[in-house]
């Protein structure tokens, strides 16, 4: 075997990292570029503000699209973070250590390894058929939190584990409850981490595409309520690419995703900032 | 004189493991107790038993009593938060949370709803002043906690445990953390609390103990082998376990 020194090893090591690295960065720039490139110039406000209206030509725009996926987003993250949190606390704060917890935490890990289209077909037979939620946002909704809840207990659970014992401790000391512990000293503490798993959360959703279909419907139409059907943009994407021959809508649709997605993820971080400094601070003195 | 703490035959397990046997002391009001002892002789053990912040740890039981003013604080009626609001605790690393400053010491008052904004202004001054830190970070109320040096750290600490107006306060190794003029300030203010609170302080430091404290327990493997008047125990110590230890023949 042929020795390197050890000046020369960091010298590969920091040379295969850093190549790594970089195609890691351009196969992004390639994706998302890519379909800016093709898309952006498809846009105009008669393709964002105008409904599509089928054909093989995908004649129209995506505006009930936009819609439904803002609906699907809203009212998703409604049922699913303070179901995700509230495991998450009793996770992290409040279960003992034993065979109960273990399995719960087991089961959340199988639970997230679960194929999304499984948990289409289960939403499909409890929330379309046995609840009568028909194809409906709500249906889709409930399905997707139940596929992304394992994500989000888990990275909250993380987030929440991280914040050292000894604040819980200097909380307790002075007389907290574990309740008054956890909002006011672990979650603010958490927050960050928190905010992201919901970020990627919000991700999942506005990506997820196969579960919607038999949840929702492929229903073009302007939703009006929870209980009508809807076509996200991704599924959206997925029809314009498989029926019609329009693929520079698709691109279009794709590049209209990309960018809600960007300032989806900005804005979750002002807000989750903003709550930080709040929670932080609060005091007569500024700050 | 009635104690204002007091443990008789106290004992704790982790698990099957016994920490402490039999442990009787009674603790008197405005002085300062000194524990001390090599690692592991369960003296931090036995002070966190007196807030209860060991109900926290999954497999452990104890056996005797805990009295404060004569009540036991282990009894099934007694609420462990009272408890912990009337007997406050400073720990051995600085432990602020991530807010500012007046945030740290008002977290205790707020915590029992006091929102009124000018009488928290009120309890947080009067507390970083009792605990010698208010000239110096009077300007800056709205920093975080977190950028302070470690020794004033280490008073923020003890200023938010003073804002939620406790009876007793348990210090483990506050010091141990801290440069020497940071422990000396601490020290001092050991010694101007102690008029109006009760003292007990966990001690690696045999100096400190001498300096600080009116009455010695010294503890080994588990057991309190000598408990006196300090002078005593540094000067005359009965046990020869004791002698051994404060003359650096081992610890």
């Amino acid at each position: 075997m042929i020795k390197f020194s050890p000046r020369l090893t960091q010298k590969l090591a920091w040379g295969f990292t850093w190549a790594m690295g970089s195609v890691a960065v351009l196969i992004m720039l390639l994706i998302v570029g890519y379909v800016l490139v093709q898309g952006l110039p498809v846009i105009n406000l008669d393709f964002l503000f105008s409904s599509p209206e089928g054909g093989l030509a995908g004649e129209g725009g995506i505006f009930s699209c936009i819609v439904a996926t803002l609906w699907l987003i809203v009212t998703t993250m409604a049922i699913l973070v303070p179901l995700g949190l509230g495991a998450a606390i009793y996770l992290s704060e409040y279960a003992p250590d034993n065979k109960l917890t273990h399995f719960i935490r087991y089961s959340v890990e199988l639970l997230a390894g679960i194929p999304s289209i499984v948990f289409g077909m289960f939403g499909f037979a409890v929330f379309v058929l046995a609840l009568h939620f028909n194809y409906s946002i709500l249906a889709g909704a409930l399905t997707l939190a139940c596929l992304l809840l394992p994500f989000l207990v888990r990275s909250a659970e993380e987030a929440m584990k991280a914040v050292p014992s000894s604040q819980r401790e200097a909380a307790m000391a002075l007389g907290a409850t574990r309740w008054q512990t956890v909002t006011r000293v672990v979650i603010p503490a958490a927050l960050p981490g928190i905010t992201t798993g919901i970020i990627l959360c919000v991700g999942g959703a506005v990506a997820e595409s196969a579960c919607l279909y038999v949840t929702m419907g492929g229903s073009a139409g302007m939703p009006t309520s929870l209980l009508s059907g809807g076509r996200t943009l991704a599924v959206h994407v997925f029809y314009l690419a498989m029926e019609t021959n329009a693929l520079d809508k698709a691109m279009a649709t794709g590049a209209v995703l990309i960018v809600i997605i960007i300032a989806i993820n900005l804005i979750t971080r002002w807000v989750s900032r903003y709550l930080q400094t709040r929670m932080k601070g609060g005091t007569s003195y500024g700050v | 004189m009635e104690f204002k703490m007091q443990t008789r035959k106290l004992e704790f397990y982790y698990g099957k493991v016994r920490a402490l046997s039999k442990i009787t002391m009674g603790i008197e009001e405005h002085q300062i107790t000194a524990l001390i002892g090599p690692s592991g002789c369960g003296k931090t053990t036995f002070l966190r038993l007196l807030n209860r912040m060991n109900d926290v740890i999954s497999g452990t039981h104890l056996a005797g009593d805990v009295l404060l003013d004569g009540q036991n604080i282990y009894a099934p009626q007694v609420d462990v938060v009272e408890v912990r609001k009337r007997v406050g605790m400073v720990f051995q690393q600085p432990n602020p949370f991530p807010k500012s400053i007046y945030a740290n010491v008002a977290f205790g008052p707020r915590m029992l709803g006091l929102n009124n904004k000018a009488k928290l202004d009120e309890v947080v001054e009067r507390s970083l002043r009792a605990a010698a830190l208010w000239d110096e970070v009077k300007d800056n109320l709205g920093k975080s906690g977190m950028l302070l040096s470690g020794g004033q750290q280490q008073r923020l600490c003890i200023a938010r445990v003073l804002a939620v107006e406790p009876e007793v306060i348990l210090m483990d190794e506050p010091c141990s953390a801290l440069d020497p003029l940071s422990t000396l300030r601490i020290e001092e203010l050991m010694r101007d609390l102690k008029t109006n609170y009760t003292i007990i302080i966990v001690t690696h430091n045999m100096q400190q103990a001498a300096r600080v404290s009116e009455w010695t327990g010294f503890f080994l493997l588990g057991e309190l082998v000598e408990y006196n008047k300090t002078g005593e125990i540094f000067q005359r110590p009965k046990d020869k376990k004791t002698e051994d230890y404060i003359t650096g023949r081992f610890g």
